[in-house]
């Protein structure tokens, strides 16, 4: 196997690294011929299950346009009725099943997706995000694509002409100007993650798995504008779904504040912040169903925050936002203090505000 | 195009039919490019791969992250392979490994914005001849751990240096079978800490200028607790006298400036053949977990404990900390030992067995707090050693990466 990387500027290295383009170009032509022979057009099963990831997107198949607006047969556009907060990028989620193979429902957790499914995330900005439709820009997409061994996570960054994106595997920063919803100019130091970094939060005892398709975060009326569980059963991808599959409240809804909070708490931190995630070591747990309050911070002490612990005692002071470690965190910008570790580099005012408010309302007397 | 096609085709087969002795990729040089070089080759690493850093200062704005097993990091050497993170943007830490097998060796890394190098269920990890530092100094705005295995199996630190964390400078965390030796703690709020760990030794290293040199704690509230079975042995632990610079509310703040061995909680812990002076607040201090307590699965007390044939030198003379409002009930000095006293907690009293197996001039003293959380207006000091008693010492701490050559 020829070995890519090669110190730059000495004699040789402009060899290997032809060698490099070729093997992928040559790989990929030929991948997308013998999946073009097979099944004209649309998405290249061949390609997704292929060992190493494509080097552009657009040799998956799941477009039929260059700028990716318009999906194959077979590709399914959805959301999550809370999404992550990433520095108020757009998100446009996808998801393909390969054709006769359906996802298995789970009450509690992820579907279970048949080998060859693929998870396709692409964030996006607009000029200004209180139009998002108007000019925008995809900066990165991202591919979970579940292999024969386990999930796999391939980032792929958008080309200035917005033509095509190219494989990035250790990621990437771009200074993205922007006005948020709220009205604030902004202009973010943007973050396109690594493919380690995307195991960070995509991971579970060591093993990578997706985190948003699930029956809570699924179950409401999707951007087609039906409900997407019976969507997607009667598109034959989703197999058991009942009719009374719960749904996590929103956010922003009119739920009661606690589980609305509780809801922003997990889609946004217990990711990690749960047993088995990155953040295990902490004891902080922030997933909607931990039970035990300590766990999910009251009184709870810091374990390893230095100074993202803001010189409070306690993750949350109940009626004290103020003197709570969580709202310290939320509320900063600079690196190891800021909580999530990746994917932020603004305030979320919004959900700074949601959390604010509940540990304000908590009686001062909670356990 | 055809020619270059075939000038490749020619080489590959080359490649493929010639000697079979793999290729050596070069050494990452520092420049521009050397981040995305070093990380792609971190995230394309095989098993057994050696990624090797040529000397030079390398500044990297984004943390670097290792998964994959039985891979060797290695630099020229510390102070000659520099990693600056002075500019760092993203990530908790310079360098986090969450595979096993791992060995980093050879390189400094200076400044991270968090942690500095951490492991995470990373079982089998060697850090070897490394030197994490801050480089303004003891700061309150450093990054909390200098070299951070959490969560992991059978971890070797060896000959590597920290200084300026502003957490503890070495420190393992809810782990089994460690060994910290040879290695240098200074200029942090706790030099070496082992917390919520089963089977560590602790030996020959030096720990100084610190605000307490080396800690052995328990706490509450996390997933791994119970922590037993340390042994802190022929360690220099002198002169730790920088002021406690933690921020407020992480547990080491309250470790009072110029503490040699602090214990708190845990279980059969033994501390022999150290030498200890310049330690103002105490040589050695034995302690009960003192904040409320909401998990009914944890033990506050320390228990079963062994202080044996140390060599201690001057210190005491000028304690801090919380501490501080009881020395002038007993002439100002605190003695080389100081236990808290404490042997209940809940309404349950246990035999705690401290040992002090000291010369008959090594003095002791119990603050006779009783109970946790302590009132210290109910202390009843007492110089009375408790009796002796046989507390069986663990074994020697075997690691699988750390055979003898043959």
């Amino acid at each position: 196997m020829i070995k890519t990387v090669s110190p730059h500027g000495k004699s040789g290295s402009r060899i290997q690294r032809r060698l490099a383009f070729l093997r992928v170009t040559l790989a990929g032509g030929l991948a997308a011929i013998a999946a073009a022979c097979s099944a004209p057009p649309g998405v290249k099963d061949g390609v997704i299950l292929a060992a190493d990831p494509a080097p552009r997107l657009s040799d998956y198949g799941f477009f039929k346009d260059a700028a990716a607006r318009e999906a194959e047969a077979g590709v399914v556009a959805y959301d999550l009725v809370n999404p992550l907060f990433s520095d108020h990028a757009a998100k446009h989620r996808l998801v393909y099943v390969p054709k006769g193979k359906a996802a298995a429902y789970n009450a509690d957790s992820v579907f279970d997706f048949p080998v060859g499914s693929v998870l396709i995330k692409t964030f996006a900005f607009a000029p200004d995000m209180r139009k998002p439709a108007e000019g925008e820009r995809y900066i990165e997409t991202r591919l979970l694509i579940h292999k024969e061994e386990g999930w796999a996570a391939y980032p792929y960054v958008w080309n200035a002409e917005q033509t095509e994106a190219i494989y990035a595997p250790v990621g990437k920063r771009e200074t993205i100007k922007t006005i948020a919803p709220d009205g604030e100019a902004l202009s973010i130091d943007y973050a396109v993650p690594n493919r380690n970094q995307c195991k960070l939060c995509h991971s579970k005892g060591g093993e990578l798995i997706p985190i948003g398709p699930s029956a809570r975060s699924l179950n409401h009326a999707g951007p087609t504008g039906a409900n997407q569980l019976a969507d997607w059963t009667e598109r034959g991808i989703l197999t058991g779904a009942p009719q009374d599959a719960p749904a996590a409240p929103a956010a922003y809804g009119d739920a009661a504040i606690e589980l609305r909070a509780r809801a922003w708490l997990d889609i946004n931190c217990a990711h990690c912040h749960r047993a088995g995630g990155g953040a295990s070591n902490s004891g902080l747990f922030l997933a909607w169903n931990e039970s035990n309050p300590t766990g999910w911070g009251v009184h709870k002490r810091p374990t390893a925050a230095g100074r993202g612990s803001g010189d409070n005692l306690f993750v949350i002071e109940p009626g004290k936002p103020d003197e709570s470690i969580l709202v310290h965190r939320l509320q900063a910008v600079e690196p190891s203090v800021l909580m999530p570790e990746l994917g932020r580099t603004t305030v979320d005012h919004q959900g700074l505000e949601l959390i604010r408010q509940w540990i304000a309302g908590m009686p001062a007397s909670a356990p | 195009m055809r020619v270059l096609i075939a000038t490749v085709s020619a080489l590959a087969l080359a490649a493929a039919c010639g000697p079979t002795e793999p290729a050596k990729a070069a050494a990452i040089a520092p420049g521009a490019e050397a981040y995305a070089q070093l990380q792609a080759r971190l995230q394309d690493a095989k098993p057994g791969d050696v990624i090797e850093m040529d000397a030079g200062i390398f500044n990297f704005t984004e943390g670097l992250s290792l998964d994959v097993d039985n891979v060797t990091l290695r630099g020229a050497g510390i102070g000659k392979t520099i990693i600056s993170f002075k500019e760092q943007k993203g990530a908790g830490e310079g360098l986090l490994v969450t595979s096993d097998g791992v060995t980093l060796t050879g390189f400094t890394m200076q400044d991270t914005k968090g942690d500095g190098i951490k492991s995470k269920d990373a079982d089998n990890i060697t850090y070897k001849d490394l030197k994490v530092e801050w480089t303004g100094g003891p700061l309150a705005t450093n990054g909390a751990y200098g070299v951070y295995p959490v969560e992991s199996e059978n971890v070797l630190i060896d000959g590597v240096t920290v200084s300026g964390a502003s957490d503890a400078g070495i420190y393992v965390g809810q782990s089994q079978n460690i060994i910290v030796r040879n290695s240098r703690a200074e200029y942090n709020v706790a030099g070496i800490e082992i917390e919520n760990s089963m089977n560590a030794d602790v030996h020959d290293n030096i720990a100084t200028h610190n605000a307490g040199g080396i800690l052995v704690f328990d706490l509450p509230d996390l997933p791994v607790k119970g922590g037993h079975s340390t042994r802190v042995f022929n360690n220099q632990i002198v002169d730790n006298d920088t002021q406690n610079f933690a921020p407020e509310g992480n547990i080491v703040a309250s470790v009072p400036t110029g503490t040699g061995v602090l214990l708190m909680a845990n279980r059969n812990v033994h501390v022999f053949g150290n030498t200890f002076s310049g330690n103002k607040t105490a040589h050695v201090m034995i302690v009960s977990y003192s904040n409320e307590i909401n998990d009914a699965a944890y033990n506050p007390l320390p228990r079963d404990f062994v202080i044996r044939d140390n060599t201690y030198g001057e210190g005491g003379n000028d304690p801090q900390g919380r501490l501080a409002p009881l020395a002038p009930l007993i002439g100002g000095k605190l003695p080389p030992i100081v236990w808290d006293g404490v042997t209940s907690y809940g309404g349950k009293t246990e035999d705690v067995r401290i040992v002090v197996r000291e010369k008959e001039d090594v003095g002791f003293i119990s603050l006779g707090l009783g109970t946790t959380p302590p009132d210290l207006t109910k202390a009843q000091p007492s110089m009375t050693r408790l009796p002796d008693a046989v507390i069986e010492e663990p074994k020697a701490v075997v690691l699988p990466q750390d055979k003898p050559a043959a």
